[in-house]
């Protein structure tokens, strides 16, 4: 890891314009992704700014239209933990849970959550080609080792795949991302707009503009339904997922989001309105581009979705 | 903070600690950046004070030190493992302001202020704490290495335990209970190469059982 100045933010506003302030600059949350890519000089920050202390985001309050504001430090195992979130979204708490381990999930927070990066294996591995890590140089895992990346939405340039599960809930719940520049104007940004696709330039993970920092994720109302989050993965705990599905069901209500498939958290709206998990897989699928590695993927989302619908899962 | 401050006042001495002292060091906007060359060969140091076992310490540190290394390198304590210093496999484990965390993944001035338990706070060889008691009765490892960071993680396990919170396993989210599949499920970020898993997990149901002997 280089060398680094450090800087404790007592504002989100103040965060934001310390960011802007600094050549080399970034937020520091949890530390558990920021750090672990800066001890391999994949992240070479020259500036941390510590938002962990900024009074206030470390709280999960009600909004006026009955839904819920999470500020973007609550810990990971808080939000799980949390007895409106067991309750009114399960699928939230069940994904969060899911996710890493006990101890990071103490430590890491809703914002840093969201903003992790992908687990493709040449983007860690500093002596190979990776557009997302070194734009321009090259994409290795496209006829390389890709067994556990993208299958929908990949480009010519990066087949990464997006690795929270919690962002995977956060879609089937049609969360918020709100925001402060660093001039204090604010905005609230779509989950479902929030992360972009590889295209042309997959070093660009979310529409966040330069400064921007996050205050808070969103949610409306509680929908109800039953409320799952499936996930599959190598080994049982502890492990990042193959494939996982964020579900919520009811009598009229049929919403599923997909994680581990794409650059993004996967959900395709229109395929909601169909009947059995094969035809909302299909279309979920639509113009999917595996590998022979992946291929997998594509079964594994049937089949994983159509054990959420009978039930048979958590 | 990166910028050499004027008037003869060195960058050791600036460079402090706390809230306020820390915002009262941020270099202004658009400061000229140092060099890399010059900052690698003299990085940035902090002052950080914080309760280990009990004790205030008061270091002065590269601003980069985890949890881990502050202990190992600067306080020599040693229990706390460095397995794979990636978050990936919990035998740095401790307990900062009573949660388990990696502490390789924790930077030391973050946690300014902060209270910190680690193996060596846990017990001593003469008044070992149950859950090491229990390690030892059940043969709760082979080589030992995992060990430290199994019986932190334990204790504080348990305590997530007694508060209720739920686990990826609970069958019923608002109400988690005690069993075998919730400590392997609640231990899993805590590898043992040698795996001695089933006499971890036996060693933790002593304790949650309130076992002696
Ligand atoms: C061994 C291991 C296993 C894991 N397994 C899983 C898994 O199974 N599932 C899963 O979902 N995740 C998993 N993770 C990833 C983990 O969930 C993330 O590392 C964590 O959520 C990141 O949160 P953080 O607060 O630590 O982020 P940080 O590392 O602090 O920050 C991450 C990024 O977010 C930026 N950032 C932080 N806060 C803000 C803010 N408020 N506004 C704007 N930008 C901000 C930072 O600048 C940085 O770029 C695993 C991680 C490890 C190390
Ligand atoms: S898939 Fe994306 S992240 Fe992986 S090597 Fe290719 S460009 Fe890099
Ligand atoms: S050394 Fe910290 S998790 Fe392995
Ligand atoms: S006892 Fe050897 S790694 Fe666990």
């Amino acid at each position: 890891m280089r060398a680094v100045t450090y800087e404790r933010a007592t504002s989100a506003q103040g965060a934001a314009q310390a960011s802007v302030g600094h050549k080399g600059a970034k937020f520091i949350g949890g530390g558990t992704n920021l750090l672990d890519l800066a001890k391999l000089e994949i992240e070479t920050p020259s500036h941390l700014v510590d938002v962990t202390r900024v009074p206030g985001l470390d709280r999960i309050a009600p909004t006026p239209d009955g839904g819920l504001r999470i500020g973007a430090t609550v810990r990971n195992a808080e939000l799980a933990a949390d007895p409106r979130v067991r309750r009114d979204y399960a699928v939230l708490s069940r994904a969060l849970l899911s996710g890493a381990s006990a101890q990071l999930r103490n430590k890491a927070t809703t914002a840093g959550n969201l903003l992790q990066r992908t687990r493709c294996l040449y983007f860690y591995d500093t002596t190979k080609p990776c557009n997302k890590r070194v734009p321009g140089s090259g994409c290795s895992a496209i006829g390389g080792l890709n067994r556990t990346l993208a299958i929908v939405g990949v480009s010519d340039d990066c087949i990464a795949h997006h690795p929270s599960d919690m962002a995977v809930a956060m879609r089937v719940l049609d969360a918020g991302v709100e925001t402060v520049m660093p001039d204090g104007a604010t905005r609230t940004i779509p989950i479902a707009d929030f992360h972009t696709l590889p295209g042309k330039t997959p070093w660009i993970e979310t529409t966040l503009k330069p400064g921007e920092f996050i205050t808070a994720v969103t949610l409306p109302k509680p929908v109800g339904g039953r409320q799952s989050y499936t996930k599959v993965r190598d080994r049982a705990s502890y492990a990042f997922a193959l494939v996982s599905v964020a579900a919520i069901t009811g009598p009229g209500l049929q919403r599923f989001a997909f994680g581990s498939i794409a650059h993004k958290p996967w959900r395709v709206e229109d395929a909601e309105r169909l009947k059995g998990a094969d035809a909302i897989a299909d279309r979920v699928l639509t113009g999917a581009r595996s590998t022979d590695q992946n291929r997998f993927k594509i079964a594994l989302v049937h089949r994983t979705l159509d054990a959420t619908m009978r039930g048979e899962t958590a | 903070m990166h910028t050499e401050p004027t008037g003869g006042v060195s960058r050791r001495e600036i460079l402090g600690t706390g809230a306020a002292t820390a915002s009262m060091l941020a270099a202004p906007a658009m400061a000229a950046v140092t060099p890399d060359k010059a900052r690698e060969a003299d990085p940035p140091l902090v002052r950080v004070m914080l309760t280990v076992n009990g004790k205030p310490e008061n270091l002065t540190l590269d601003a980069r030190t985890t949890l881990l290394d502050m202990a190992r390198e600067h306080l020599k304590l040693t229990g706390s493992k460095k397995g794979c210093d990636h978050g990936q496999c919990g035998a740095c484990t401790m307990i900062v302001e009573g949660r388990r965390v990696n502490s390789c993944l924790s930077l030391a001035v973050m946690h300014d202020g902060d209270t910190i338990t680690t193996i060596e706070g846990l017990g001593t060889p003469d008044k070992l704490h149950p859950m090491q008691a229990a390690f030892v009765r059940h043969d709760g490892y082979q080589c030992g290495y995992c060990t430290p960071g199994q019986i932190v993680s334990a204790v504080a396990m348990l305590e997530e335990v007694r508060s209720g919170a739920p686990s990826f396993v609970s069958p019923d989210l608002e109400h988690a209970e005690y069993s075998d599949t919730e400590v392997r499920e609640r231990m899993s970020g805590n590898l043992c190469r040698c795996a001695a898993y089933p006499n971890i997990v036996a060693a933790i149901g002593d304790v949650h059982a309130g076992k002696k002997s």
